[in-house]
Formats: C-alpha cells, structure tokens, sequence
C-alpha cells in the first residue's frame, strides 16, 4: 500500500470514529448542549481541555517556533501552560460556582448591565472567529501537505465532520470527540519524538533526551547544538537572546493572561460537577497539556540539529562538510514540492550552505574565508520541523499517517471548541439574554445548532479564502482575551465593589488600547500600507512588541476601572452577595 | 456582623494567603528563573541543561502542574475547616 492510500484510511477511520460518538453522544437539552450536563468527570474534562486549548498552531507550528527561536522560545511554553495557574486559581473555580453557560452571562449578571454582556460578545466573537480560521487553515495544510490531497476537499471534508458531531452533539459531543482527539494527537506527537530521542541520544524520553549526550559521545546534545549554531553565525541555541528580556517577559505575561481568558477554554470548566472537580480538573488538563508543551522542546531541538547535520555533515568549510545539492535526501525533494523548503545554488559551487546570512559580520567573513554568497536554504517553513519529522528520521509510513490524523485531530478539537464558545454566545447571550428572553427551552437548542452551523461554514470560507492577515491574528486573539475579559473576570470575583461603570470603561480602554497598538504597527484591520509606524524595536514605543502589548492592555483596563469605580455608585446588595456566594463553594444563596 | 460572616471573612483570608503563596511561586520560576536571571543561571548545568534554558523551557512547566494540584489539595482542606465544602 503506497503512503497515500495508508494516510487516507487512517485519517478516514478517526473520522468514523468521531462521527461514532457523534451519534452516541446526542444532544437532549440546553444544558446538554451548552456544558455537556455538568456532568463530566473531571480528568475526562482535563482531557478533553486538553485537545480543546492545544491547537493546530500548538500540534504543526510550535515546535518549529522553538527550533528557529532556541531559548526564547520558552516564552511561548511559559506563556501557554502557566496562563492555566492562573485559571486554577482567579477564574474557573469561581465560575463554575456561578453555574451558568457563557462567559457574557456572568460578565453581564455580576454587572448588572447588558451593555456589559454585549461588549463581552462581541470581543468573544472576534477572538474566536480570528482563531478558528488558524484552525481550519490547518486542516488545510494537514491534508494538502501531508496527504496530498487538494486543500477545498480536505477542509470541505472537515467542516462536514465538525458540523455532524458538533451540531448533533453540543458541548456534550465535542466533550467525548476531543477526549479522542486528545489521545490520537498526543500519540502522534509522541512517537517520532521518542524515536528521534532514541536515535540522536540512546534514550527513549525525550524530556530527558534533550539534556543527554549525544548517542556513542560524551558531548552534550545541547553544547553541541550550541557550538553548531554559532559556527554558523546564529545565536547559541541556549543562550539568552534574539528578543529582549523586557519584551520576552511582556509576551510571557500577555500569553498567560490571554490564555486564562480564553472564552472557549474557561466553558470547559463549567461542565463538571462541583467547584472542587473545577480546580483538580485544570490541574488534569495541564498534566495533559504539559505532556505535549514539554515534548516540543525536544522535537524542535533535535529538529533542527537533525537539519543542520544533514546539510553540514563534517566541519564546516571543508569539503566533505556540505552535502551536494544532487545528493540531498528524498524527503527534501518531496518538501521542495509543497514550496515550504527551497534551496538555490547562490554561489554555484554544488553544494549547500545553511548559515545566518543576516548576521553581517558573519556573512562578511564567509564571503572572504570560504567564498559564500548567501544561505542556500531560502525558504524554509517553520511547520516542516513537525510535518517533516518522520521522514527525516526514517521512520515507517505508518508513523507518517498518523502524524497527518494527529494534526487534523488538534486542528477539529480546537475548532470545535470555539465553535461553541461563538454559538452559544450568538444563541444564549445575544438572542435568549437581549433579543428574545421568552424563547422557549426547545427554540433556544434549536437556535444553537443553527448558530453553529452558520458558524462552521462562516470559518470554513474563510480557511478556503483565507484574510491576508490569518498569521497576525493570533496576537491579536490573545492581546483582546487578556486586555478585556481576563481583568473583567478577576475583578468580578475579587472585588466585591467593582461596578458597571468600572467593568465597562475597563474594557473599553483595554480593548481600545490594544486594538490602537497593534493597528498602529500591524496596519488598520491589518491592511498592509496602513501601519503608521514601522514594525521593529526601532519603531515600538518604548520599544514594546506589539505581540506583547496585551499584557499592558490589561494594566491599562485594571487602572481605569479602578479609578471609575471610585467615582461612581457602589454596586446593589444583592450583587454584593452574588459575589460573596462565588467565592465559597458551598452556600445558602 | 454575624457568627457566620466572621467565618466567611476568616475563610476568604486564608484563601488569600495560599494565593498569594501560589502566585508568588507562580511568579518565580517563570518570569524569574526562567527570564530575568536566567542567563546566570545559564552557568549552572542540570544534566546537558543550562538550568536557565531548563527553567524557560521544562521546570517551569512542572512547577505549575504540581502548584494547580497543591492549591486544589489545600482548598480541600480549607473548604472543609470552615464547612463550606460540597457534598
């Protein structure tokens, strides 16, 4: 059976799988729908959390991040698992006690004030539907990088498994769907890492692996690394620099605020049984998260060490130092293919170079000393180190199949997820909370699924004809969640005396702010020409990232809110003691 | 104020008190260990680590599972010394 044929019937049968629990796990009732009958068990939810949060971005994209970021790119490990410290400990617990759907709901009754409820929608719906299309642009590359299959079949494939069981099923299908995604995507992860660490280090945890020697060596994996890269001009994998600590810091913390502010992410919590099951559970889905998020380090390290030793396989500026461009391996062939790896013969002597040509002084001094004219490597994709990595370590075509069903099963559980974060808001929030509050029971499941439906074609237009912009949008996803609803929701539950005026000007000028900043260097609404100030450190006021700025976005909406709330009227008692019942997990309301 | 509030006030304290121990924890091993000083932590090896990197890039991580849990395991604890904790 050719490769193909192989990956398709794998990908194939996790589709009968998921479309199998769809129709068992049916859909009864708005609770059903909307947080799975509360009935959960709380490391199944720390599962299913699990394969919710971790996206196409974290299966394909992060570890290649890693790989071409070296130490700095722990930013992204700090920001992305310690955002659920923070979930833990301010927000789920809290919410749960609550004991309503949706995010806007709480927002909207601890407020007391529509206006407030509606700002959350509408910042939940931009946060979604800019994240959701990452995710169907995923699906996208799964099946026309991997499968080799046109990329409007795979997506359209897709979109018709998410509508089926994420229609039929609510919240309560998308529950047990992404418990076996979870499982087919840590998997997958996981196989070729271990086979990598095992054939670069002799041990079989990559964890452990990355701080190994290096197989028949007593050179440490990451000394060697260390030493390669700056033998071709880059920074030493390990060391700090690339992004200044004040940015690197800001980018953790925007990351981590951002991430406990996630809409889709905190509704998770709100489908176990009781406040306890809340907390232990996020503790469950980090466990599973940390699994994946601490694997990633290893994968991309070996990576891109697997990759430099293939072009440089002796020293370098010697001959047999660099590999011919007529013998390289097949799966750099296959990948030349697919435009995410090219190479160009700069200065026509046969063989490859790979260095940082951006590097002045290097790239002067490699001119001189060995007659190089640029890195022969001209593109070279981030998602390669993941996609890739099978191949690169020879491993055998099933491993291949399942790394193309585990990025699909990341890229479907993500989407699903957000998907009922955005029609519940749309159904529950915006249609039974301010339009229609009469609507009955039955007419409300039913506006739900029709929400959702409209949802899953409105994104999977948008992965088919994606907005130039799809790559800017992540920043911004998580700059709004941790400059609006983050400081809205932690103030909510700690301060008893925070009021609508307070909330409501807070999150105005936290998503005012950050919008502000990021079109500022980004461009407005991410048209290219409309940035008014270029964007580097040079152009950054105070030279802060704009990917960063959510961090301060969220000081800025605490400050203001703040300083309102001093001004204005004292909340009603009855909303004082709506908050003194959140904040114990058992009590007579 | 009554019986009942002094307790829930006590409660809310000593809630306040394990957060602010998670949080500074929380704080230390992330934007600490694994950023501010973690350049000279660099000199220091834990195996083939540079103990920065491994902080930035593994401890960090571990740390927070094992804070989530421990929080979860007090509150148990304190949800049930002031019986407000569920059936």
């Amino acid at each position: 059976m050719d490769q193909q044929t192989l990956s398709l019937l794998v990908v194939g049968a996790t589709f009968a799988l998921y479309i199998g629990i769809a129709i068992w796990a049916r859909a009864g009732s708005t609770s059903e729908f909307y947080v799975a009958g509360r009935g959960i068990n709380p490391i199944a939810n720390g599962m299913a959390t699990a394969a919710d949060w971790m996206s196409a971005a974290s299966f394909i994209s992060m570890a290649g991040l890693i790989a071409f970021l070296g130490f700095t790119g722990g930013a992204y490990l700090m920001g992305w698992t310690g955002g659920y410290v923070l979930m833990a400990l301010l927000l789920a617990p809290y919410l749960r006690k609550f004991g309503k759907f949706t995010v806007p709901e709480f927002i909207g009754d601890r407020f007391y004030s529509k206006a407030a409820r509606i700002i959350a929608v509408i910042s939940l719906i931009v946060m979604s539907v800019t994240y959701v299309i990452g995710q169907m642009r995923g699906v996208g590359i799964a099946f026309s990088n991997i499968l080799e299959v046109p990329l409007a079949t795979g997506l359209i494939a897709g979109m018709a498994v998410v509508f089926i069981y994420a229609v039929l099923g609510g919240m309560k299908g998308i529950t047990y769907t992404q418990i076996a995604q979870y499982v087919i995507m840590i998997f997958a992860y996981t196989v070729p890492a271990i086979f990598i660490a095992i054939t670069l280090t002799g041990n079989p945890i990559p964890q452990l692996g990355l701080g190994s020697t290096l197989q028949g060596s007593d050179t440490y994996l990451l000394d060697a690394l260390d030493k390669t890269m700056v033998d071709l001009g880059f920074h030493a994998y390990t060391a700090v620099g690339g992004m200044s600590l004040m940015n690197m810091f800001l980018l953790t913390l925007a990351l981590m605020i951002g991430t406990a502010g996630l809409p889709h992410v905190i509704i998770r919590f709100f489908t176990v049984p009781r406040v306890r099951d809340a907390r232990k559970s996020a503790g469950w889905a980090l466990v599973f998260i940390g699994i994946l998020y601490t694997t990633a380090p290893a994968v991309g390290a070996m990576a891109i060490w697997n990759l430099v030793n293939t072009v440089h396989p002796g020293e370098i500026g010697t001959e047999e130092g660099h590999l011919a461009h007529a013998d390289k391996p097949a799966w750099m062939e296959r990948w030349e293919q697919t435009g995410l790896l090219a190479f160009e013969d700069k200065n026509e002597d046969g063989v490859i170079q790979y260095y940082n040509d951006a590097n002045e002084e290097f790239a002067a001094m490699a001119e001189e000393e060995y007659g190089w004219e640029g890195s022969e490597i001209v593109t070279l994709d981030r998602d390669i180190m993941v996609l890739a990595n099978p191949e690169i370590a020879g491993l055998p075509s099933w491993v291949i199949a399942l790394v193309a069903a585990g990025g699909i099963a990341a890229a479907l559980s993500t989407a699903a997820g957000l998907l009922l974060a955005i029609s519940s808001a749309i159904s529950h929030d915006l249609l039974k909370g301010v339009f229609m509050p009469k609507i009955s029971e039955k007419n409300e499941l039913m506006a739900g699924r029709i929400a959702m439906a409209v949802a899953i074609l409105f994104a999977g237009y948008l992965g088919l004809n994606p907005p130039g912009f799809a790559a800017e949008v992540v920043a911004l996803a998580f700059g709004l969640a941790a400059a609006s609803l983050f400081p809205t929701l932690m103030m909510g539950i700690f301060m008893k005396k925070m009021n609508k005026e307070g909330a409501i000007a807070g999150m105005l000028v936290g998503l005012g702010t950050t919008l502000l900043y990021i079109f500022t260097y980004k461009g407005w609404f991410f048209f290219s020409g409309t940035a008014m100030l270029p964007d580097n450190p040079d152009g950054w006021l105070l030279g802060v990232n704009p990917t960063g700025f959510g961090a301060i976005g969220a000081a800025f909406n605490f400050i203001t809110a703040y300083i309102v709330m001093k001004f204005t009227a004292e909340p009603p008692k009855d909303i004082q003691d709506l908050v003194e019942s959140v904040r114990v997990p058992r009590s007579e309301a | 104020m009554s019986q009942e509030d002094l307790s829930r006030q006590a409660y809310w304290r000593a809630h306040l008190r394990l957060l602010g121990i998670c949080l500074a924890i929380w704080f230390l091993v992330s934007f600490v260990l694994g950023i501010l000083v973690a350049q000279p932590l660099n000199a220091f090896q834990l195996g083939g680590y540079p103990l920065g990197f491994w902080f930035a890039q593994q401890g960090s991580i571990y740390t927070f599972i094992i804070l989530i849990f421990v929080y979860a395991w007090r509150m148990n604890v304190l949800d049930r010394k002031f019986n407000v904790h569920e059936e």
